[in-house]
């Protein structure tokens, strides 16, 4: 396959784009692979890509029940990010971070991960403390921060309420400046290229419908083409995760699905530049490339699996945009969307062997799965190549829940819709 | 998506709060078994399909409800109070009347919501 | 004015001229022109630059699925950017300015990216911009780089950061059946379900009602079309159980029957009266819902097919009909389909001269060719335009033989027009039925999808279900609005339609394949024919794809004019129909709505204020007030001239040495009443409420199922079956809730019952040696010595008549009282007792002081109850009862809570008589390295008066194990580092004799 570059595109750009080939494969599934990913998005091309790439293990398929990338990896607001609070939190993704400040060359596919950062506002010194040492807990992880007083933040996004008179005013902020945002399609089609030329399948329209057994340990699922066996089975299907689980007898898990909404402004001029959120309330929005404001805020709050959400949390997370912008109130809402969440009960991921045997977990991601998709991918390829978790996610097992070895962020407990 | 609550009649989801599976139990509270206590507290069957939920009427009556809901289309059937005694009053979708009769909370109960 | 205009008809009042601008340039328009309209009458024809190739763009359609005139408004210095000027209905003094061009819209310096455009096809920036792998501009440099001028090239309208000063509102509405889109089915929906009694509203999202009324040029029930609209209208408006709303169009459907609409208020005139709302948006709650929404038409692809003077035949029917303007002088007709004709027909009785009728059809039915006879002009069947020609505007077309599949053959005729309308059949607008998550159906006679089966209570009528005539929208809307109205079918005779009776189905024609130029499908996005196929080759090729590869449909319009065409050429690539090719799921809205409307009355006020019945005596005392959560408490009572450490020193000695007071007001308060309200609070507390006696006041502990600190806070037993619980400030909700999920669901068996009462008692603590003295003098009607009121014990009495609680209890570590009283005699008793302590030197403290305090104690607040915490690590294990259970009992001693290793807290003190600061980190080497080991983190932090040092508390790893320990404090964000000590968190009076005393 040809390489990407502006060589390659003046060159196609002579002849009408005529020789340019699909950015992956669309093969027919085989009888058997050495691993098989369920769960063709992010997560499970990324976890395919580094299978072969770093293990040399390329007798892979990945199967997808729809299109590729259709689940959250199609549908967030794009940011990456690394300004988390806890040690386990941190040394995950700030290895996420690394892989994504040269995953565009990596994967020869430009990906657009920009590093316009991330602005946390503050609006009381109690949140400012919390804030505050959240950013030195990164740097002291050998992460990213700074803290910005209301003037620089004046300066750095302009438009933001730092009135004294605002409702919420703001006291301070704290800014990771290698965060920003990515192309997330491109993350989606980048690692499905990659992994295809190094000889991975990707299977698109292809529904697991049951899994295979040869006494208790799984050996290959059913599918909507067929079956296919293989030794080892990894699961990566985010909101799905309870659906498909099922399948394999597994009745319950500490997961919830949830639904978010994300929604996009019309193409504006610029702006804002970075990412910035909004502390009295849930509300973080970027601008993209292409002019639109992306932006969300908290998830509906109930369990659901129907891709699309209700009315209360439109208006909440409009109150918040114009609250934090007022110029914003004149701006018109363009497009708007659902995603579902697995959301775990402490707020963290589970990347896994197990639960049976033959079998690979991961899930959990609440809606924070986007940023992390190099460093899930890399280390749930680890796993599964070495069945024993790589140290960045050696704590997010599946028994932690049960054993009270909780990586829970928001400090909410076993309270899905909180995290 | 409304709720149509048994004592104050159907209400926008805002009003309400979602408190999650209905179908958890809680051991006795003077039970040791851990693994018993960590169903009730962690796993969650999570369907795609019915689902039997607890929401609280927060922005109403402060009465919590057991609903029947569909995760997948966000249909509401049926609806009743979680408190075993008014179940069979709400059960029926025309007995408010007699719902508030037999309501778990005497309006003078009703707190404020979010304080 | 050119002459563009016709001398009469439409809905513009001819007597009311209205001057506006458009880039700087004056012009003039009639009241009822949209600026669409009044433009094209001024003989405007170009409107706007597209987003990728900045080509010249006109006007293509009449209403909201305009894709390329998009134009901002300026109101004074307040811009609105990306309106239609379709859908702007122009004032006296509207200021308009076209978007997307530098330096003007005539000479657009960004049009040099046609010359680049071979480069720029969909998706290139996926292949290029990565930069070096190493040097300067390796990583993500020289992307960022290339961005930045990206970002700036993008976008279209331009929004200022200035706030925006105008109202929104937010209506709440309730009807039996919602009717969206008042063309004839809607009408007619309306119209019966109304005649039922039940109640209506009807939407239309245009300034007039009628829809297709009030273009087609035919007559119902005897009268021109258009009429019977006016007076339907009008009719259905005095009503009294009937609600029309103009200017407002549906744009979300949820779940439960909850549509959201947005009325357009103040955007059509030139100012509004204060306190008038410019957008309103509605939230209607509908029995049932009939969509009468219509249908959009679609182009045809065709090269050259966004040169200004292309215009959807429909659209052109518009501006002729309804505003009385010709969109051309010598006209061409395009079409796959029977309706162009009327439109040919019309422009031709307006005064326009038909030059030519092209259409792909081979034959067509006799009402079409009697249109066509009447328009005049040639008619050219299995004709297409291949190609169009002009400099900026339209100068004339090439026409060529076409086949069924749109390859283009013979000879190029050329035709001189100024215009040419084109139709490629039409889309019913499905987008509010597409919502719920159904698919749509393809109707392969109508070429088109059709509403997916009803995933709630909607039923539809007219174009919407594919209707093609009038009479069958009359019809279909008449038995949608009885049923929706729960009444029986009606078969009385409906009005009489007169209309030519055309072929509904138009040929399958989508795309006219000629080499050459660009043939434009997504005109905002410049997405080509091309693009689609370049996708395909890619193999971006399900519909999703092939939106996010090429943007297609993604622009402001939402891909009303391009979705069905784009798919079409997809699914010929593939070689596959369309249907198997896909659907598009359409979402929320329908079409843009302001983000004001949506905050509505939250617009400038997010959140209420929450005021403790003293707030305004702090006020009066100069207190800096501070949020804690919704509420405002006092932070300090400062002096001219001190800084804060200076005031909350001054404020927490006074309490120490003498006597304060400070306004408790905000703690949560929960009255916990009933035969079982003992036992439950033995149940949710770790420890006992059981034995308490009445008249005591006892601390308790919270735990959360999982077994972390949920809150605490003392709770007072008032009488056997009466306790008054109190929270902290922060978990007042998420207590009561907590306590009501238990109460309800887990054991609705107790007889307990749960009031929060913190809005109705008001809270002061009296603190510091002299606090008994000030109650002394204070207090009526009981005796406050230590064997009346001993610690922890409680008494009624009257302060200056009002009556009053009183506990002895402690959050300072001094001789304490926390007097509550009913919230409406909080200022009064607050100022009682002031007077009382004025011989004391009394002194209000705050937050600051208050804090101080229970540092000092080393008292836990929320700063450590963070809901990461157990019982253990804040070393309050002997809260934990071992009598009973209690919630949080059973998996508190999971091997992850003992972990004797976990951070657990201390006491600090700063070595080099330096401040410390509250989120820094303890770290075991003094080092500024990054990385660093962190050992744990400084929760809060004051000056001691009382210790006359910088102290703080902190969790850190192993806690009371490293007592006597040095550490030093790491503050990277601020730049602070510094040695500490590590000490027990009772720093002051840690036997308790003062507050005993």
């Amino acid at each position: 396959m040809a390489e990407y570059s502006a060589f390659s595109l003046l060159k196609n750009a002579l002849n009408g784009h005529r020789d340019w080939k699909p950015a992956w494969r669309k093969p027919d599934p085989k009888p058997a692979y050495d691993v098989i990913i369920i769960g063709g998005g992010g997560h499970g091309l990324a976890t395919a890509y580094y299978l072969a790439k770093e293990h040399g293990i390329t007798n892979v398929a990945v199967l997808e029940k729809g299109w590729l990338g259709s689940g959250n990896i199609g549908r967030n607001t794009t940011i990456v990010r690394s300004n988390y609070l806890l040690p386990e939190s941190i040394r995950f993704y700030e290895f996420s971070m690394k892989l994504w400040e040269n995953l565009s060359h990596e994967l020869n596919y430009n990906v657009m991960f920009s590093q316009r950062g991330i602005l946390n506002l503050a609006h009381s010194p109690a949140q400012a403390d919390d804030y505050i040492r959240r950013g030195n807990a990164m740097r002291l992880g050998g992460g990213d921060a700074e803290w910005l007083t209301p003037e620089q933040i004046a300066r750095t996004a302009p438009g933001v309420d730092i009135s004294g008179s605002a409702r919420f005013p703001v006291v301070g902020g704290l800014l990771q400046p290698r965060a920003g945002t990515a192309r997330h399609d491109a993350v989606a089609w980048g690692y499905a290229r990659g992994a295809d030329r190094r000889g991975v399948d990707i299977i698109e329209n292809c529904e697991v419908t049951g899994f295979l057994r040869e006494g208790d340990t799984i050996s290959g699922v059913q599918t909507t083409r067929g079956e296919i066996r293989a030794a080892k089975v990894a699961v990566a299907v985010a909101g799905s995760t309870g659906r498909v689980m099922k399948l394999a007898g597994i009745d319950k898990l500490p997961i919830e699905s949830h639904v978010l909404q994300a929604f996009v402004s019309e193409s504006l001029k610029p702006f804002v530049d970075g990412v910035v959120t909004f502390g009295a309330g849930h509300l973080y929005m970027s601008q993209s490339d292409k002019g639109g404001l992306v932006f969300g805020g908290d998830i509906d709050g109930y369990n659901s699996y129907a891709q699309r959400g209700n009315l209360p949390v439109v208006e909440e997370v409009m109150s918040e945009m114009v609250a934090m912008f007022p110029a914003l109130a004149r701006v018109r809402l363009l497009r708007s969307w659902g995603g579902v969440m697995d959301m775990s009960m402490d707020g963290s991921p589970i990347i896994t062997t197990g639960p049976l045997p033959g079998m690979y977990l991961n899930c959990g991601w609440c809606y924070g799965g986007f940023k992390a998709t190099p460093a899930s991918g890399f280390s749930f390829a680890w796993t599964i190549a070495r069945d024993e978790p790589h140290a960045i996610n050696a704590p997010y097992t599946l028994d932690r829940f049960h054993r009270g070895i909780l990586i829970d962020e928001k400090g909410q407990g076993a309270t899905p819709r909180l995290h | 998506m409304r709720i149509p609550c048994p004592y104050c009649g159907p209400r926008d989801v805002g009003e309400f709060t979602y408190q999650g599976d209905a179908t958890v139990t809680r051991p006795d509270p003077a039970s040791t078994d851990q693994d018993g206590w960590n169903r009730y507290v962690y796993d969650r069957a999570n369907p795609a399909g019915k689902h039997s939920e607890v929401w609280q009427h927060s922005g109403g009556c402060r009465a919590h409800l057991i609903v029947e809901r569909d995760t997948l289309t966000h249909a509401v059937g049926a609806v009743r109070y979680a408190r075993g005694s008014a179940t069979k009053a709400a059960a029926r979708p025309a007995a408010k009347a007699a719902a508030k009769k037999t309501s778990p909370r005497k309006p003078a109960t009703r707190a404020k919501a979010g304080k | 004015m050119s002459g563009r205009r016709i001398p009469d008809g439409g809905r513009i009042d001819r007597n009311r001229p209205v001057r506006f601008s458009f880039d700087g340039r004056s012009y003039s328009g009639f009241a009822g022109d949209t600026l669409a309209s009044a433009l094209l009458a001024n003989g405007v024809t170009l409107f706007g630059r597209s987003f990728k190739y900045h080509r010249p763009r006109g006007v293509l359609a009449a209403g909201i699925d305009e894709p390329n005139a998009l134009v901002t408004v300026l109101r004074g210095t307040k811009r609105e950017a990306n309106i239609p000027a379709t859908q702007l209905e122009i004032y006296d003094g509207l200021v308009t300015e076209s978007q997307n061009r530098f330096p003007s819209l005539g000479f657009d310096l960004g049009a040099v990216n046609q010359l680049g455009a071979p480069l720029i096809s969909a998706g290139f920036y996926y292949k290029t911009f990565m930069g070096p792998v190493i040097g300067p501009l390796k990583g993500t440099r020289f992307w960022m780089f290339c961005e930045w001028f990206i970002r700036r090239a993008a976008g279209l309208g331009r929004a200022d950061h200035e706030p925006d000063t105008s109202r929104y509102e937010r209506m709440n509405a309730f009807c039996d059946v919602l009717v969206v889109g008042s063309g004839p089915a809607g009408m007619a929906a309306a119209r019966a379900a109304a005649g039922t009694g039940k109640r209506v509203i009807l939407t239309e999202l245009d300034p007039v009602p009628g829809g297709s009324a009030n273009l087609s040029g035919e007559t119902i029930g005897g009268k021109p079309a258009v009429d019977w609209a006016a007076d339907e209208a009008a009719e259905l408006a005095a009503l009294p159980n009937v609600r029309l709303l103009t200017r407002t169009h549906v744009w979300g459907y949820y779940d439960g029957n909850t549509l959201a609409a947005l009325e357009r208020l103040g955007d059509h005139v030139s100012s509004q009266h204060a306190g008038e709302a410019r957008h309103r948006h509605w939230v209607i709650r509908a029995g049932t819902v009939v969509l009468a929404t219509g249908a959009f038409e679609r182009p045809i692809v065709f090269q050259g097919n966004d040169r200004p003077g292309v215009m959807l035949a429909g659209a052109a029917r518009r501006y002729t009909a309804e505003f009385g303007v010709l969109p051309g002088r010598r006209v061409a007709v395009f079409t796959n389909n029977d309706s162009a004709y009327q439109a040919a027909a019309q422009l031709r009785a307006a005064g326009a001269e038909i030059a030519a009728i092209v259409d792909t059809r081979l034959s067509i039915s006799p009402a079409a060719r009697d249109l066509a006879q009447k328009a005049g002009g040639e008619l050219l069947l299995g004709h297409a335009v291949s190609a169009t020609g002009g400099r900026g505007a339209l100068s004339g077309i090439t026409v060529q033989q076409v086949d069924a599949s749109g390859g283009v053959s013979g000879e190029k005729t050329n035709i001189a027009v100024d215009c040419l309308v084109v139709s490629g059949g039409w889309s019913p607008a499905i987008h509010l039925a597409s919502q719920a998550g159904q698919k749509p159906k393809w109707d392969e006679d109508l070429q088109a999808f059709l509403p997916p089966e009803p995933a709630q209570k909607w039923l539809g009528a007219g174009a919407f279900l594919g209707a093609a005539t009038t009479a069958e929208a009359l019809r279909g809307g008449r038995a949608a609005g009885l049923k929706a109205a729960g009444a029986m079918a009606s078969r009385a005779a409906l009005e009489k339609v007169d209309a030519p009776e055309l072929d509904p189905h138009p040929a399958p024609v989508f795309e006219i394949r000629a080499d050459g130029g660009k043939a434009f499908v997504d005109h905002q996005l410049d997405v080509t024919a091309d693009d689609v196929r370049l996708a395909h080759r890619e193999g971006f090729m399900s519909v999703e794809h092939l939106k996010r590869y090429t943007t297609l449909g993604m622009a402001t319009d939402q891909g009303k004019t391009s979705n069905v065409p784009g798919l079409a050429i997809m699914a010929a690539a593939r070689g596959i129909s369309i249907p198997e090719a896909g659907t598009t799921r359409f979402r929320p809205p329908f079409a843009p709505v302001s983000l004001g409307s949506l905050a509505a009355e939250r617009f400038g006020e997010l959140k209420p204020d929450r005021l403790t019945p003293m707030h305004d005596w702090h006020i009066e005392r100069g207190a800096q007030m501070m949020p804690a959560g919704l509420w405002h408490r006092p932070q300090i009572y400062g002096f001219p001239g001190e800084t804060l450490e200076q005031t909350y020193v001054r404020e927490a000695a006074a309490v120490r040495e003498s006597v304060g007071i400070v306004d408790v007001s905000t703690l949560g308060k929960i009255a916990v009443q009933g035969p079982d309200a003992a036992e439950f609070l033995d149940r949710v507390y770790t420890n006992m409420f059981s034995t308490l006696a009445v008249g005591k006041a006892r601390y308790g502990l919270m735990l959360r199922e999982d077994g972390l600190i949920l809150d605490d806070g003392t709770t007072w037993r008032l009488g056997e079956t009466e306790f008054l619980m109190t929270t902290t400030t922060a978990a007042a909700g998420k207590v009561m809730q907590h306590l009501e999920c238990l109460l309800d669901v887990r054991w609705p068996d107790m007889r307990v019952s749960l009031t929060s009462v913190t809005d109705e008692w008001a809270g002061a603590a009296i603190a510091g040696p002299n606090a008994r003295k000030v109650l002394e003098r204070a207090v009526k009607g009981t005796a406050v010595d230590n064997d009346t009121l001993p610690f922890m014990g409680i008494v009624r009495g009257e302060i200056d008549g009002a009556p009053v609680m009183i506990c002895r209890l402690s959050f300072s570590g001094e001789l304490a009282y926390e007097v509550y009283c009913g919230a409406g005699h909080g200022t009064h008793v607050w100022e009682a007792l002031m007077a009382a302590g004025e011989p004391f030197g009394i002194l209000p403290y705050g937050m600051e002081a208050l804090g101080t305090l229970r540092i000092e104690k080393g008292h836990v607040t929320g700063a450590e109850i963070d809901g990461r915490v157990t019982a253990r690590d804040l070393y309050l294990d002997r809260m934990l009862s071992k009598k009973k259970p209690f919630v949080g009992s059973a998996m508190m001693d999971r091997e992850g809570l003992a972990d004797e290793n976990r951070i657990r807290l201390v006491g600090i003190v700063s070595l080099d008589r330096q401040p410390l600061g509250g989120g820094a980190h303890i770290v075991e080497k003094n080092s500024r390295d990054e990385p660093n080991d962190s050992i744990g983190h400084i929760t809060a932090v004051c000056y001691s008066p009382a210790l006359s040092k910088y102290i703080g508390l902190a969790l850190v790893k192993g806690g009371k194990a490293r007592h006597g320990q040095r550490a030093f404090t790491a503050d990277p964000l601020r730049g602070r580092y510094g040695p500490v000590e590590i000490v027990s968190h009772h720093f002051f009076d840690p036997d308790g004799s003062r507050m005993h005393g």
